[in-house]
C-alpha cells in the first residue's frame, strides 16, 4: 500500500484550475519527485498534501488515514513534514536551536515540565541537545550549531530546514524546491543529504524544478503541466518522454499554435 | 571582504571578554550599588524603585506575548486593572488576606484571559494590536463607569500592606526587598520557560508561523499560553501596585501604563530574559534623574529614549550576552566561512557593538 495517496486533488483560485485532478501513489520508501515548468503548480500541490491550502475538491490519504482537511501542525503529527522553497527558519535562534525546536514532536512537557525541571525532562532536554548536534552532523552543519540561523550562508540555510524538519521524524518528508539558489557545488552536497536519509528509511516527495538533479536522484517522477500531471515514470522514461520534452521545451505544434 | 576579515578578528576579543561576562559583571556591580545607594538614602527614590519592580514584573510577563512569541499586545494593563482592582475589593470588602486575593486575583485574570485570548488571538499583526487596545479602553470605561464596584474615580483607598497572617510590611525598605524577590523569582521563571521546549515554541512561532506549524507546533495554542502568563505576570502586578501604594484608581492602568511599559520593554531588550526588568529600572529612574534640568525634563527624558532606540536597538541587555542562553563561542574557522556574507547587510552595525550578531538576546 501507498503511504501517499493522492485522489482527484483539484484547487481553484476563482476561475483559475491550479491544480486539476491529480492522482498520484507514493510508496513507502521511495524517493519520489514532482516536477514541471514554473507556474505548473507544484507549490500547490504541495501546499495542500501538507495543510497549507485547502483543497477545492479530492483527497490526501497518509498511511491509510484521510488527511484532507487537518490542520497542519495535526498532518505534521502524523509523520508528513515539509520544507519550504522561501525558508521559514527561526532567524532569532541560533542554528542548534533551531533544529531543537524541529524535535517539538518527538517531546512533551509544557510549563510545569519546564519550571519543574523533574529528572525525565532534563533528561529530554540534554537528548535533545545532543540529537540536535548529530542531525547538523549530518547535514555538514556541526561547526556553525551556536551561530544566529540568519548568519548562515544561503545554501546551508537550506541544509539547516533539512536538518530541522528530519527532527520531526517524518515518515513522509516533502521537499519544496531545496536546491533553489543552489550553486552546484551546495547542490551536490544537499543531493546527497536526500539520497542519504532516504537510503535510511524516510520517504521523501521532491518538488524541482532542477531537472538533472532529479533525474539523477528520483527513483520516480511525476510531472507537472498547467495544473495537470501530465505522466509518470522512472527517471529514463521521464527524459525521453515527449510530453515532457514539450512541456519544458515546447513543441514544433506549440509554436504555431 | 579583506576589511571585514581583520575587524572579524578584532571583534572576536571583544566577544572572549563578552563570553566572560564583563558587561554582566558591570551591569550586576551597578545594579548592586544602585541599590545600595537607594536603600541609604530612602524616602522618595524607595517609591520609584518600587514601582519599578512592579512595573518590572509587568513587562517580564508582557515580555512572554511580545518579546518570545512576538505578538501585539496593546492591552495588557486590562490585567494589571483586574489584579488591582480584584486585591482592592477582596481586601477591603471582604477582608481577604493579601495573598490569597493575590492568588485569586491572578486565577480571575487567567479565566478572563483565555476567555478574551481565544478569538482575538486569531488577529494577527495590526489588528490584533487593534482588538487588545480595545480591551485595554473597555476595561478602563468599566472601571470608570461600572461605580457599584469599582467606586468609579474615586477608586479605592486603605488597601492593607502586603503580609501573610500576623506578618505585614509596613516599612518602606523591606517592601523594596519583598518586590525584589517577586521580581527576581518572576525572572527566574521567564529564564527557565525561555529555554525550554515550551520557550522554544514560543520563539519559532515569533519568526515564522509556517515554520512552527510544519513542525507540528499548535499556533493558537501556544499564543494563548503566553498571553494567559503575561496576563498572569500582570494582574500579580496589579495586585502588588494596590498592596504598596494602598490606593488605586482607573488612571493607574490606564493608557499611560501602556506606554510607559513599552518603553521599558524596548529600552531593557524585548525578548531577552533579564530585558524588561533592566528596562523598567531605567525608564523609573532617568526621570528622577532629570528632575533636576527643570523644564527640560521631558526633553531630555525623550532625547535619551531615542538615542538609546537608535543606538541601542536591541535593548541594553543586548550590550551583554546576559539574555542569552548559551554563550557563542565562534572559531576562528566559523567566523570565516560565515560573516563576510552577513557583513553585507550589516556594516555598520559590526564597528559600534563587540560582535552584535553574535549575541543580541532575542
Amino acid at each position: 500500500m501507498a503511504l501517499l495517496t493522492v485522489r482527484n486533488l483539484t484547487k481553484r483560485f476563482a476561475g483559475l484550475t491550479a491544480n486539476s485532478d491529480i492522482n498520484l501513489d507514493i510508496p513507502e520508501g521511495c524517493l519520489f519527485a514532482v516536477i514541471g515548468p514554473n507556474g505548473a503548480g507544484k507549490t500547490t500541490f504541495f501546499n495542500m498534501v501538507s495543510g497549507f491550502l485547502a483543497p477545492t475538491a479530492g483527497t490526501i490519504e497518509f498511511a491509510g488515514e484521510d488527511i484532507t482537511h487537518l490542520r497542519q501542525d495535526r498532518i505534521a503529527a502524523k509523520g508528513l513534514v515539509r520544507t519550504f522553497q522561501l525558508l521559514q527558519l527561526f532567524k532569532n535562534m541560533t542554528v542548534a536551536e533551531n533544529v531543537e525546536v524541529g524535535f517539538h514532536l518527538a517531546t512533551t512537557g509544557g510549563v510545569a515540565a519546564a519550571l519543574s525541571r523533574l529528572a525525565w525532562f532534563r533528561r529530554q532536554e540534554a537528548d535533545v541537545h545532543a540529537r540536535a548536534r548529530e542531525l547538523l552532523a549530518f547535514v555538514g552543519l556541526a561547526g556553525q550549531a551556536e551561530q544566529d540561523a540568519e548568519l548562515l550562508p544561503y545554501g546551508q540555510q537550506r541544509l539547516l530546514e533539512v536538518a530541522r524538519a528530519l527532527a520531526a521524524k517524518p515518515r513522509l518528508l516533502l521537499l519544496d524546491e531545496p536546491a533553489a539558489g543552489l550553486n552546484a557545488h551546495e547542490t551536490d552536497a544537499l543531493a546527497a543529504v536526500i539520497q542519504e536519509l532516504n537510503r535510511k528509511g524516510t520517504t521523501v516527495l521532491l518538488i524541482e524544478h532542477d531537472m538533472a538533479l532529479v533525474t539523477r536522484i528520483a527513483h520516480r517522477i511525476a510531472v507537472l503541466d498547467f495544473g495537470c500531471k501530465i505522466t509518470e515514470g522512472a527517471p529514463d522514461e521521464i527524459k525521453r518522454h515527449p510530453d515532457v520534452i514539450a512541456a519544458y521545451l515546447g513543441t514544433e505544434e506549440a509554436a504555431y499554435a | 571582504m579583506t576589511s571585514n576579515r581583520t575587524m572579524t578578528s578584532r571583534a572576536s576579543i571583544f566577544t572572549r571578554l563578552g563570553d566572560y561576562g564583563y558587561f554582566a559583571i558591570g551591569g550586576a556591580i551597578f545594579i548592586a550599588l544602585l541599590f545600595a545607594f537607594v536603600f541609604i538614602q530612602g524616602g522618595y527614590l524607595l517609591t520609584v524603585m518600587q514601582l519599578a519592580m512592579i512595573y518590572g514584573l509587568f513587562c517580564v510577563g508582557l515580555n512572554f506575548f511580545m518579546g518570545y512569541t512576538g505578538q501585539a499586545s496593546f492591552g495588557q494593563n486590562a490585567f494589571a486593572a483586574i489584579g488591582g482592582y480584584g486585591t482592592a475589593i477582596l481586601c477591603v470588602e471582604y477582608g481577604f488576606e493579601p495573598v490569597v486575593a493575590l492568588v485569586a486575583s491572578m486565577a480571575i485574570a487567567g479565566v478572563i484571559s483565555v476567555i478574551v485570548g481565544y478569538p482575538t488571538l486569531r488577529l494577527r499583526g495590526h489588528y490584533l494590536a487593534m482588538a487588545t487596545f480595545a480591551l485595554g479602553l473597555i476595561t478602563y470605561d468599566l472601571s470608570v463607569q461600572w461605580t457599584s464596584l469599582t467606586q468609579g474615580y474615586m477608586g479605592y483607598s486603605g488597601i492593607p500592606p502586603l503580609g501573610i497572617g500576623p506578618f505585614t510590611v509596613e516599612d518602606e525598605r523591606w517592601k523594596l526587598v519583598c518586590l525584589m524577590v517577586i521580581l527576581l523569582f518572576g525572572l527566574w521563571v521567564s529564564g527557565r520557560l525561555r529555554n525550554s521546549r515550551f520557550g522554544r515554541a514560543l520563539r519559532a512561532i515569533s519568526t515564522s508561523e509556517q515554520g512552527a506549524a510544519a513542525l507540528g507546533i499548535r499556533i493558537s495554542q501556544y499564543k494563548l499560553a503566553a498571553f494567559v502568563i503575561a496576563a498572569l505576570y500582570a494582574s500579580a502586578a496589579g495586585s502588588l501596585f494596590a498592596h504598596v501604594v494602598g490606593f488605586i484608581s482607573p488612571e493607574v492602568f490606564g493608557l499611560q501604563m501602556v506606554v510607559v511599559t513599552f518603553t521599558m520593554l524596548y529600552v531593557g531588550g524585548i525578548g531577552t530574559v533579564l530585558g524588561p526588568a533592566i528596562g523598567a529600572v531605567i525608564a523609573s529612574l532617568l526621570p528622577q534623574i532629570l528632575r533636576s534640568s527643570g523644564r527640560f525634563q521631558d526633553i531630555a527624558y525623550a532625547s535619551i529614549l531615542l538615542l538609546l532606540l537608535i543606538y541601542v536597538p536591541k535593548g541594553l541587555s543586548a550590550l551583554s550576552g546576559i539574555g542569552r542562553s548559551r554563550p557563542v563561542r565562534s572559531s576562528t574557522s566559523d567566523a570565516d566561512q560565515a560573516r563576510p556574507l552577513v557583513s553585507d547587510g550589516r556594516v555598520g552595525s559590526d564597528c559600534d557593538m563587540p560582535a552584535p550578531q553574535a549575541r543580541t538576546g532575542s
